[in-house]
């Protein structure tokens, strides 16, 4: 590998992809460029920009989506992989003008400060109580490895996650 | 961070896997959960100019009872293994390192064989490979072949997969009952181990392998043969730095690995029950 082949400018790839991934219910068809990343296609293309990019290296979590059913890190999926698939995001959990459950715990804990994890926290949260509907407080914080809150409010996010489970018994 | 342009096809079977694998040789890479290759492609440390994505070959899914073993497919996810009740039963070493894979972002979608071919001597599942003397089922264009976990790994991020070639089942034999222990330490919950230790009994003797303390995945047979001969954990841990080569970083120097390595070594060897 050259230092040329890593520093060449990335010229618009002529074989983009037909997607058409179902997102908090509607189904959505675009051509993307392979490399999309499943987080910029959800802001970008779609135009739904309550999932956050954080560290863009999945490590913090702020763009923790569903990808049928279950938890991920949408900088690290590519939109293409996500094809055929349905997406949850943050604007797909609530019903209308009422929240999701762990919406409401989250605001009743006051488990959020600036916000900015918040909805990465929210969508892994949801995926751990499916996952494991009566979780000890341990379970909850090891559930939550993989999302970080730089405000460091993590004692309120557990107490929202216990909260919200004890609300579905 | 954006990966450089490539780009993308989709196989619908092993075979038409290999043969792009067999159209692009070392142009191409595989992609299964993504979850080692996409990382490295956004930092642009990998750079292939075609992806080739398995991640929808359902067919190499599963965990089957093969008697003396338990049989894996290779696009097994992390949380699948995880969970799996034949896999606690008959290889519980192999749960516990599992489930101490990234988070569960990153178990929901990587995978066993994406992890195995990644060869990352900072990684978990490896280590567990070794301690359960396993072995990988690898396809290419000259048909299947097995390979032993032990001869595998070939160097930092290297391993004998030809480019043509993509593992399709992971083979562990079957420990029941018999004491394990995976101990990880790290400075976050989600971080890769800066040392990590499998131990695993077995009738055959002792099997311990070792997390980010050699370039690659590796045995630490100098402890191995002390518990083989008869020394007990205390004296047999004294023993888990020789012969291996771990590198400084941020995170730990040298010095401070093998001192690591000596600690959770025994405290693995006391848990597995030597």
């Amino acid at each position: 590998m050259l230092i040329s082949d890593l520093c060449k400018t990335d010229s618009v790839n002529a074989n983009n992809v037909a997607v058409q991934v179902k997102v908090n219910g509607a189904s959505h068809s675009h051509e993307v460029e392979p490399r999309t990343l499943l987080v910029h296609y959800l802001r970008e293309d779609v135009g739904l920009t309550g999932t956050n990019v954080g560290c863009d290296t999945s490590s913090c979590g702020a763009c923790t989506v569903h990808l049928n059913g279950e938890s991920v890190k949408s900088c690290t999926v590519l939109a293409v992989q996500a094809d055929e698939m349905e997406v949850t995001t943050i604007e797909g959990l609530a019903n209308g003008d009422e929240m999701h459950p762990m919406q409401t715990c989250f605001m009743n804990n006051h488990a959020l400060q600036c916000g900015y994890c918040t909805p990465g926290m929210v969508m892994a949260s949801v995926s751990l109580l499916d996952e494991n509907p009566n979780p000890t407080e341990a379970e909850v914080r090891e559930g939550l490895e993989g999302n970080l809150c730089r405000c460091t409010g993590y004692h309120n996010i557990v107490k929202a996650v216990l909260d919200a489970a004890g609300g579905q018994k | 961070m954006i990966p450089v342009a490539f780009d993308y096809v989709r196989a619908d079977s092993t075979e038409s896997a290999l043969s792009a694998l067999a159209q692009h040789g070392d142009e191409a890479k595989l992609m299964a959960g993504g979850h080692s290759l996409l990382p490295m492609m956004k930092l642009r440390l990998a750079v292939p100019s075609v992806v080739v994505d398995i991640g929808r070959l359902s067919d190499l899914s599963y965990v089957r009872d093969g008697d003396d073993h338990l049989a894996i497919g290779a696009l097994t996810r992390h949380r699948d293994v995880e969970m799996n009740s034949a896999i606690a039963e008959h290889a519980p070493l192999l749960q516990a390192a599992t489930a101490n894979v990234g988070d569960p972002q990153v178990r929901h979608r990587g995978t066993i064989g994406g992890s195995l071919a990644h060869a990352d001597a900072s990684a978990d599942t490896p280590s567990a490979l070794l301690a359960l003397g396993g072995s990988l089922v690898v396809n290419g264009p000259n048909g299947e072949r097995v390979i032993a976990g032990e001869d595998f790994f070939a160097g930092f991020l290297e391993s004998v997969l030809e480019p043509t070639e993509m593992i399709t089942e992971v083979r562990i034999p079957k420990h029941t009952g018999a004491g394990y222990s995976f101990q990880k330490f790290n400075r976050r919950a989600q971080d890769w181990a800066i040392v990590g230790v499998s131990a695993q009994r077995s009738d055959a003797g002792a099997k311990v392998a070792l997390v980010s303390m050699h370039p690659t995945p590796v045995r630490a047979t100098a402890v191995e043969e002390a518990l083989n001969g008869g020394a007990n954990a205390t004296e047999a841990a004294e023993l888990a730095a020789e012969g291996v080569s771990p590198s400084s970083d941020l995170n730990a120097s040298v010095e401070y690995r093998q001192h690591l390595a000596r600690v959770f070594t025994k405290r693995a060897l006391v848990e597995a029950g030597f």
